[in-house]
This record gives C-alpha cells, sequence and structure tokens, in this order.
C-alpha cells in the first residue's frame, strides 16, 4: 500500500449517537470519568489522558431562525506532518510509516507538553498529571494492523465514519463533497490535503467546533 | 411495524413524527441514511428540534398534544389538492362504503355518545348493508355518505389556520410538510411513518396513529416496499412479548382473553369477524383453529371436545374489566393487590405518576424484584420520603440472567423473530428468566397438589419444558409455540403424522388434532429446523427482504398487506421496487397475503385480508373513541378551550379520581407544557444504564430543556439547578436552554414548552437525579390505557 490509511468523519451523516465515543473508550479500556451536566448534552467536556474521543455539539439560530444543531465527532488528525512531533529526539512519537497513524509512545512523559500541545493545529495531546506520559488516538493500531477498522468506525451506524485506503478515503471524500454541494454550497473536506481524519462538514466549519480548522 | 427497518431505504419520503429516531432508534439512520442517498427526503416534526430534526430536509414544530390538528390538516390538503391514488383509494379502502344513517358528527362528538357511560354505542357507526347483509357501496365516491365523502366533511374544518393556531406551527411550515409528504400519492413513489412513544402515549394516542393510516391509504403507501405504519418499539423484544400476550385482554397471537359470562368455547369462537363478501377472505374466520390449537399446547391430552379443550379452566376477565398499568396500579395503591413480580422492569421510575406507584408499592404484602441490577422497584422502601420501619412489604430480590447469557428468540420491530446464542454464563446466583419460571411453576403445582382451589388449570397444564438436567429449554417452547400434529392428519395431498411440527398455521386445526402456542409464529421452528437461527443473506428482490435471514411472522412475510402494493391485475405499482408479481398464475417476490389471484382476477381477493371486509379502513368502526380521528385536547393543557370543538378533552377517557390523581390544566402555578423522553446513552428507565461508566459520564444527570425565552422569563442560566413541578411531584435537575426549544405562538397566547427524560433514579449514579415520571398524569387512551406522558403541565424555577 501506498500512503497509509484515512478516516473521513461525515458530519452530515452523524446523528451524535456518540457509539463512537464509547467504543473508543471500550476498546482502549479506557475508564469513565466523572462529570456533570453543564448544560450540555457534551460530555465529558474535554478530551483527556483517559478519553481520545468526544462528541462535539454545537447548536444556534441560522440566518432565517431556524435552529441548526451540528455534531463534530472529535479526535486527533492524524497529520501527515504531525505539529506535535517537533521537539521529538528519541522516538517519543512516531508516525507509523505504513497505516500513517501517530502513535505517542510511554516515551513521551519526557518530552515538554506545553510545547507538545502547542504544537498540535487541533488541540489534541493530553498528559497524565501523575505519569506524566501524553496520549490520545491510536487509530486503533492494533486493530488497523490485524485487519479490523478502527473500533469508532466499526460501530458508527449510519456511515458517518468511513476507513480505508488514503486514496480511495479522499476520492470518496471529494465525491460526498461534490454531492452535498448541491444542497449545501458551503460543503467540504477540511484540510484534506493535511490530515487523515478528513472532516466533512456543510457549513461554516467554526460552527461545529473551535477546532474543527488548524488553530 | 408493517414493514421492517431495511425497508425504510426504499422510501421516497419518511415523517418522523412522535419518535426521535437518531437518538432512540439510532440503527435506524442507517437506513434513513441510505434512504436519502437515493434521493429520499426526511421530515421532522418533534415539538425540540432533536437530533433527528438535525439530520431533516424539513423541520416543523408543533406543541406536544396536537398530532391529530396537525395531520388533520394534511388530510384535507390530501383532498383539496386531490394528491390521493384514485385507483388505490377506489379499490383497496373502505372509501366507497356507505354509512348507515344513525351516523353523525356534530360538535366533537360521534353519534351513539352516552355522557353517563363516558362511551359510544358503536352500532350507531355501522356501514349500510343491502337486504342480504352486503355493504353498499358508491365507486365513484360521490355519495354523501360515502366514508370518502364524510372524511372530507369531517376534515373540512382543519384549515391551516385553525391547525396552525392549535399546534403552533407556523401556516408555511405545514404546508411545506403537506406538499412534500402528499407527493408520495403518486402510484410510483413510496412515503413512511415512524413513530414511537411521541405518538402512543397521549389519550389520543391510538387516533394519533389512525390519522397516519388514513392518510397511508389515500397516498397509497400501506403494503408497498418504502410505505406502511411503523412503530419503532422501544425494547429489542416488546414486539415479542406483545405479540406472546403481554397484555391483559389478549391470549397469545392476538386472540381475545376470554370473559366470565362465556359460556362456551363455541360462544367465545362465534365472537370472531364475519363476512358475507366471497370475495373477502377475513382470516379471522380461522379463529377456532387458533384457539383449540393453543388450549391443546396447554393442556395437551387433557383438553378434550367434552370439556371444550380446557376452555373453562382458562382465566376470564370481568365484563368491562380493564387490567392495564394505570388501573393494577390504582388496585395496588387501594390494597387491592397483595403481591406483585415486577419482572425486568422498573415502575417506579417507568409508570406514570411514579410517586403513586411508589406509594402503592407499600401497600402489598410482598414484592418479587426479577433484574440484573438493584433498582428504585425492589429498593423502593428505603426511597426519598419514604419510612422503612413502617413498611410491611416484604421483598424479595432475585437476580436474573442478561440477555447475552441465555439462548432464545427475540423478535424485533419489524416482526423478525431471530434466534439468540448464550455468549457467556450468568455470574453468581444469577440465572435464566426461563430457569425461575420453570422451578416457580414447580413450586405452584406442589402447592397445588397439596389443597389448591380449583387445581385443574395448574395441574393438568402440559408442563414439559425442561432439558435432562432440569434447566428451561428455549428449543422445547419454541418449538411448541410453532405447533405439532398431535395424530396422523392429512391436508390435501400432505400426510402429517404425530409430533410432526406444524409448517405453518393454515395447517392448524380445530378439532384438537394440532397444538399451537401462538398461531402467527407457526411456521417459525418446524421439521426443517429452527428458522429464526438462519442466517442467510440471499436477497433475490433487491430490496432488503432477505426471506432467509431469521423468519418473520406471519408466514416469514416481510411487507404486510403486499397484495396492496400491485394492481388489480397483479402487476407491481412500482415496477422499480417490485415487492410481488402475479407471473404465470402465481406469486413472485414476498410472501404474499393469501394465495388467491389478483384483485382483478374473477377468483381474485380483497387485499386487506385480516379485516372483516377485506379493504384498508378509511373509517375505523372498531375503536372506543370514534371512527375518525378527531382533535381534543390532552387532559392537562394550555388551552382554556379546544379551539376544534367545544368537546375539551376526548370524551371516553377514564378519569381517575383518587387522592393521588390530580390533574389541573389552565392553572397560573403549572403553566407550561412539559413532556418526557428518552436518551441514546440511557435503555428505559436508566436500570441497566446507569450502572455502566462511558453512559454515565456522557449523560451525567437529570436535564430539563427549555427555551432561551423562558429561561428569560424565569431568570434561569444554562447549567443551572432548577426545579421542575406538576400537580403530582417535582423533579430536580439541570437547566438546559437551548435554540432546540422555541416558545409556541398559539392564537395570541404563547406557550412555552419543556422536554425531560425518564432514564433517572435516585439508586445509582449517586447525583443523578429521579424520574420525570414523578410529573406525568394518571390518564390514559381509552383504547389502550397507555399514560398520558407525552403533555401534561409543569413549572419551572430556579432550584
Amino acid at each position: 500500500m501506498a500512503d497509509g490509511y484515512s478516516i473521513i468523519m461525515d458530519t452530515s451523516k452523524c446523528t451524535a449517537c456518540r457509539g463512537c465515543q464509547v467504543a473508543c473508550k471500550q476498546w482502549n479500556q479506557l475508564p469513565g470519568t466523572e462529570t456533570k451536566n453543564t448544560g450540555s448534552h457534551e460530555n465529558p467536556p474535554e478530551l483527556s489522558f483517559d478519553t481520545y474521543k468526544v462528541v462535539r455539539f454545537s447548536e444556534g439560530k441560522n440566518g432565517d431562525g431556524k435552529p441548526y444543531w451540528y455534531f463534530f465527532s472529535e479526535q486527533c488528525r492524524h497529520c501527515l506532518s504531525p505539529g506535535c512531533m517537533a521537539a521529538v529526539e528519541k522516538e517519543e512519537i512516531v508516525q507509523d510509516e505504513k497505516t500513517g497513524a501517530v502513535l505517542f509512545t510511554p516515551k513521551t512523559k519526557n518530552l515538554n507538553f506545553k510545547e507538545t500541545l502547542e504544537g498540535c493545529p487541533y488541540n489534541i495531546p493530553r498528559q497524565n498529571p501523575k505519569t506524566k506520559e501524553m496520549a490520545k488516538c491510536t487509530m486503533c493500531f492494533d486493530r488497523i494492523t490485524n485487519g479490523k477498522q478502527p473500533s469508532c468506525v466499526t460501530t458508527c451506524p449510519t456511515g458517518a465514519l468511513a476507513f480505508g485506503e488514503r486514496d480511495k478515503i479522499l476520492a470518496a471524500a471529494k465525491a460526498r463533497v461534490e454531492e452535498l454541494k448541491k444542497s449545501y454550497p458551503k460543503a467540504e473536506a477540511l484540510n484534506a490535503d493535511d490530515v487523515r481524519v478528513i472532516y466533512i462538514v456543510t457549513d461554516d466549519p467554526k460552527k461545529y467546533f473551535k477546532y474543527a480548522t488548524p488553530k | 411495524m408493517t414493514n421492517h427497518w431495511i425497508d425504510l431505504r426504499n422510501s421516497d419520503c419518511i415523517l418522523v413524527m412522535g419518535s426521535n429516531a437518531a437518538a432512540n432508534h439510532p440503527i435506524s439512520m442507517k437506513w434513513v441514511q441510505k434512504a436519502k442517498d437515493n434521493g429520499g427526503k426526511l421530515i421532522s416534526v418533534d415539538p425540540r428540534f432533536t437530533q433527528t430534526s438535525a439530520k431533516a430536509d424539513l423541520y416543523a414544530p408543533l406543541r406536544s398534544g396536537t398530532d391529530i390538528a396537525f395531520l388533520g390538516g394534511m388530510i384535507k390538503y390530501i383532498l383539496d389538492n386531490n394528491k390521493i391514488f384514485k385507483d388505490y383509494v377506489v379499490d383497496y379502502t373502505n372509501a366507497s362504503f356507505i354509512l348507515g344513517d344513525k351516523f353523525d358528527f356534530g360538535d366533537g362528538l360521534f353519534a351513539g355518545y352516552d355522557k353517563e357511560k363516558r362511551s359510544y354505542d358503536k352500532s350507531a357507526w355501522a356501514y349500510k348493508k343491502d337486504d342480504k347483509g352486503a355493504i353498499e357501496k358508491d365507486p365513484t365516491l360521490e355519495n354523501p355518505k360515502c366514508v370518502f365523502q364524510q372524511l372530507k366533511k369531517h376534515y373540512s374544518r382543519y384549515t391551516p389556520e385553525k391547525v396552525s393556531e392549535i399546534t403552533g406551527t407556523p401556516v408555511p411550515d405545514l404546508l411545506k410538510v403537506y406538499e412534500m409528504y402528499s407527493a408520495t400519492g403518486a402510484k410510483d413513489k413510496a412515503g413512511t411513518i415512524m413513530y414511537a412513544m411521541g405518538w402512543t402515549q397521549h389519550t389520543v394516542g391510538v387516533q394519533n396513529i389512525r390519522t397516519m393510516a388514513i392518510i397511508q391509504l389515500l397516498l397509497g403507501n400501506i403494503g408497498i416496499p418504502g410505505g406502511g405504519v411503523n412503530a419503532l418499539r422501544g425494547e429489542s423484544n416488546v414486539q415479542g412479548s406483545t405479540d406472546q400476550a403481554l397484555l391483559f385482554h389478549l391470549l397469545p397471537g392476538y386472540l381475545r382473553a376470554p370473559v366470565a359470562g362465556q359460556k362456551s368455547l363455541k360462544e367465545y369462537n362465534d365472537l370472531a369477524p364475519k363476512t358475507t363478501d366471497p370475495r373477502s377472505v377475513n382470516w379471522w374466520s380461522n379463529y377456532p383453529k387458533y384457539s383449540t390449537s393453543l388450549m391443546k399446547s396447554f393442556w395437551g391430552d387433557a383438553a378434550t371436545p367434552e370439556n371444550d379443550f380446557g376452555f373453562h379452566w382458562l382465566p376470564k376477565l370481568d365484563a368491562g374489566q380493564n387490567c392495564s398499568w394505570l388501573n393494577l396500579f390504582d388496585a395496588m395503591y387501594d390494597g387491592k393487590i397483595k403481591g406483585f413480580f415486577a419482572w425486568g422492569q422498573n415502575p417506579a421510575c417507568s409508570g406514570a405518576n411514579s410517586n403513586k406507584t411508589r406509594q402503592a408499592l407499600a401497600k402489598l404484602n410482598w414484592l418479587v424484584n426479577v433484574n440484573i441490577f438493584d433498582n428504585e422497584t425492589g429498593s423502593f422502601w428505603k426511597g426519598p420520603g419514604m419510612d422503612p420501619k413502617k413498611i410491611k412489604t416484604e421483598v424479595f430480590m432475585l437476580p436474573c440472567a442478561a440477555s447475552v447469557e441465555k439462548e432464545g428468540s427475540i423478535t424485533n420491530s419489524g416482526r423478525w423473530g431471530q434466534w439468540r446464542f448464550k455468549a457467556a454464563n450468568a455470574p453468581g446466583d444469577a440465572r435464566p428468566d426461563g430457569d425461575i419460571v420453570v422451578e416457580l411453576m414447580d413450586k405452584i403445582r406442589g402447592l397445588y397438589k397439596k389443597d389448591g382451589k380449583f387445581p385443574e388449570p395448574i395441574l393438568k397444564l402440559k408442563w414439559d419444558y425442561t432439558d435432562q438436567k432440569g434447566h428451561f429449554d428455549p428449543h422445547k417452547v419454541a418449538k411448541e409455540i410453532n405447533g405439532y400434529f398431535l395424530k396422523e392428519v392429512k391436508i390435501g395431498d400432505k400426510q402429517f403424522k404425530k409430533g410432526d411440527l406444524v409448517p405453518a398455521f393454515p395447517m392448524l386445526q380445530a378439532d384438537g388434532s394440532t397444538s399451537c402456542g401462538n398461531w402467527i409464529y407457526s411456521g417459525s421452528y418446524t421439521n426443517d429446523g429452527n428458522m429464526m437461527a438462519r442466517r442467510v443473506k440471499e436477497d433475490a428482490t433487491g430490496l432488503g427482504l432477505y426471506p432467509k435471514w431469521a423468519w418473520a411472522w406471519p408466514v416469514n412475510r416481510r411487507v404486510l398487506y403486499n397484495r396492496a402494493s400491485v394492481d388489480k391485475n397483479g402487476q407491481p405499482l412500482n415496477s422499480k421496487r417490485a415487492l410481488l408479481t402475479w407471473k404465470d398464475g402465481k406469486w413472485v417476490g414476498d410472501v404474499p397475503d393469501g394465495p388467491a389471484p389478483p384483485f382483478g382476477d374473477e377468483k381474485g381477493k380483497n387485499p386487506f385480508i385480516m379485516t372483516a371486509e377485506g379493504f384498508g379502513r378509511i373509517f375505523g368502526p372498531g375503536l372506543n373513541d370514534g371512527p375518525f380521528p378527531e382533535h381534543y385536547e390532552p387532559l392537562e393543557c394550555p388551552l382554556p378551550n379546544n379551539l376544534m370543538s367545544a368537546q375539551y378533552n376526548n370524551p371516553t377517557i377514564k378519569i381517575f379520581k383518587g387522592e393521588m390523581d390530580k390533574h389541573l390544566t389552565c392553572d397560573p402555578r403549572f403553566p407550561f407544557v412539559g413532556t418526557t423522553y428518552r436518551v441514546t446513552e440511557h435503555w428505559q428507565t436508566g436500570c441497566m444504564t446507569r450502572w455502566q461508566p462511558w453512559l454515565v459520564e456522557a449523560e451525567p444527570q437529570m436535564f430539563v430543556e427549555m427555551s432561551e425565552e423562558l429561561a428569560e422569563l424565569r431568570g434561569i442560566k444554562n447549567g443551572e439547578k432548577v426545579k421542575v413541578s406538576s400537580s403530582r411531584g417535582e423533579v430536580e435537575c439541570v437547566a438546559m436552554v437551548t435554540t432546540r426549544f422555541r416558545p409556541f405562538k398559539i392564537g395570541n397566547t404563547t406557550v412555552h414548552q419543556v422536554g425531560m427524560p425518564w432514564c433517572f433514579g435516585w439508586v445509582a449514579p449517586k447525583n443523578g437525579g429521579e424520574s420525570a415520571n414523578l410529573l406525568t398524569p394518571t390518564v390514559g387512551d381509552p383504547n389502550t390505557m397507555i399514560p398520558e406522558s407525552k403533555a401534561f403541565m409543569v413549572n419551572v424555577v430556579k432550584a
């Protein structure tokens, strides 16, 4: 395979069932964190060392007064040139050649967290406050190197998430955007040339989530 | 569902109303998305802009409890704009039937109403018959007394302006929905409805669905791929439990529960519908075969022609007795019920007016709580406001196996019986429900043997459903449900021996030579094996029928009323979605509703075989509250009168008058409309999911959703603690202030609505909050008695 894997996150098909968010925790055996309802369905409120994926809910009124409600399943984009790796010296973070997955190793505890976080355009890396180790989405590296799809993709009921070889995913994203443009002129695939997790939106990306596009 | 989940993909227009499918039936959206990918449209009508609305091509808000007004307006639109599928309406529905001279309607009441009894004499709604007993018809649909003209007259009052005044839906939004949906009246277009508890849990619940059924008949959408009337069932096996007579008025397979005073099996059987029309199949004329086979299944050899096959051993309802949920808990509250099995349920949170339910539990001598976790029902005695010292109820907690810890079948909304295998042993002392039932029944039989009164029904029961180790054997039960030949029988040129499994219900007999635990499941487990366990991915029609995947009742038919998917000559109405085709003298495709030739053939039969007449019922003379749906206000509502008629509420509902059955309407103390719903993360009362950290993390606490306008009115900020109260109780929760709820403009007034989930309870998690059912009223639909949990009046203040 030439160019690794990629994922489409098609927000136009996402219903915010949060199957992906839970499947991520299940596969990675991450604990449920203690949360409170703060006036939103969105929870947990942030990514953390124990949370690699959060479905973002964003609502408001359009110009015509009609409501909108957008869902954005946030995760690491697995950049082609990962900003988080800027300060890497001894394989603290590796980019797997075959899959393209960007992987945090236990050695991340030796990295400067602030620098790593600032290096990420999407505000993804998180640190264990005790061990100083960092964590984020692994693209389900243990699954995709064993012939399976990432856990979130397998779980998604509507096909909002799709996984495959990068060239095929890019072609599918392009086709989908063209289809969507007939009804939604603002439809686009966000930063498709730079990232492996490609978000398709039908409206201004800032209406979906603060970090839908690079900070 | 008349159709099934996959079939949603065949639709040109999907109306989701009375349901938030995206949140509560997440997998359904897979098929909705496929319909959209094929150019289909999605419409969401809901008081709140939901996850489903967020995916819809068109969204319209409406005030809770006004669906009949909304849909009645659609009927008027369809008729005024001639959007009907004329051939279908004339040939396949009762639109041409002439109504009898007694039928009338005026100012909210149909003919035959008895104010004292709060009920109708339905004989006033009879069709006009000629001297031979045949129903008189006018296929031109012009006779002023025909169903079609009466329908037109009835809904002439449902103008967009009037509807808008009642529902709060802006007129342009109404018209957009009407236009988009009624386009499916074209011969080759299919429209479908996905509904759930948002339609059923009203004092007009059944009539909500009837209104849609009328629309579907007018547009020719019943019996076709991508069409139908589709109830999204709230639990994976609730269809199966309903089929198996979970409800008090039924025996398995929708046979009627017998009533005291019925002196013989014949008298009971003779209540089955009759017809004089030779072209009507009137399938219920087979009733005696099913009732007799059921009793042979119950009592085996002890059921004989001499003892009416054990008819006199069947429990009988008192005449007029209604043992549905609200009445049961009312009787329990009055101390009339001494013992209660709460089996796989949590009434302390799930029942309307849960404070009353919880008090009722305290009146019991004993309560057996069978569940996989502790819940608010089993632990009611130590719940909020309870003094354990004063409660005499003895509670037994029986841990049971979860669904994946036992083998058996579930039946999904699409009527597919699917066999499931055991994945793991149950932990600790937890046992499969079947094992608990077997042991319980063995004890009961022992006690009856000793000194039981009227012991025959219990001791003569055929009771051989265990394996060699004495455990419940689901295969034995599944075979019993399918049915056996009990002696050698020759049917046509087929010879069956004693002990053979019955291949399908047409083989069942009324003479005691067959047994069958549930006639609609006959064919599910035959001599060829367990049909429900099949997993063959073949789909010859390309419509997603997968006829060898699991098994659908009846007779593996995937789309009900499919004889209405063809024209008079048996050719598909839509050749691109050919469900059934009459070819070379036989039907090809789905399993047809009976083998008879198409309607136009001289030997043809009427398409709707389950009605006595054989036609789809636009006029429905069987319900308790009228043959045409009519808008009435919910028992608790924000308007001082019904803008449609002088009849304020449904005139046939039962009004509970106990000390805990308060209801207040148009009371300034409770000025806002309240409704309840579920969330994706929690299952029903949350009994299973509130212990699951990933789900609690995502949806941790009780909330109330309200508009920005209402929040401002009450000085409430998003995320603040608030108190929601009704005349029956109060719930503390978190305010979710949202643009997804908007105030309704109802006439000259502004009506606010709020919504709450009912998935939380005090047992777990800590600080999770309580169920919205502490607020909901004790009042039900006059046909089903399902509580009106979707429209009631509340107040909201800062906590």
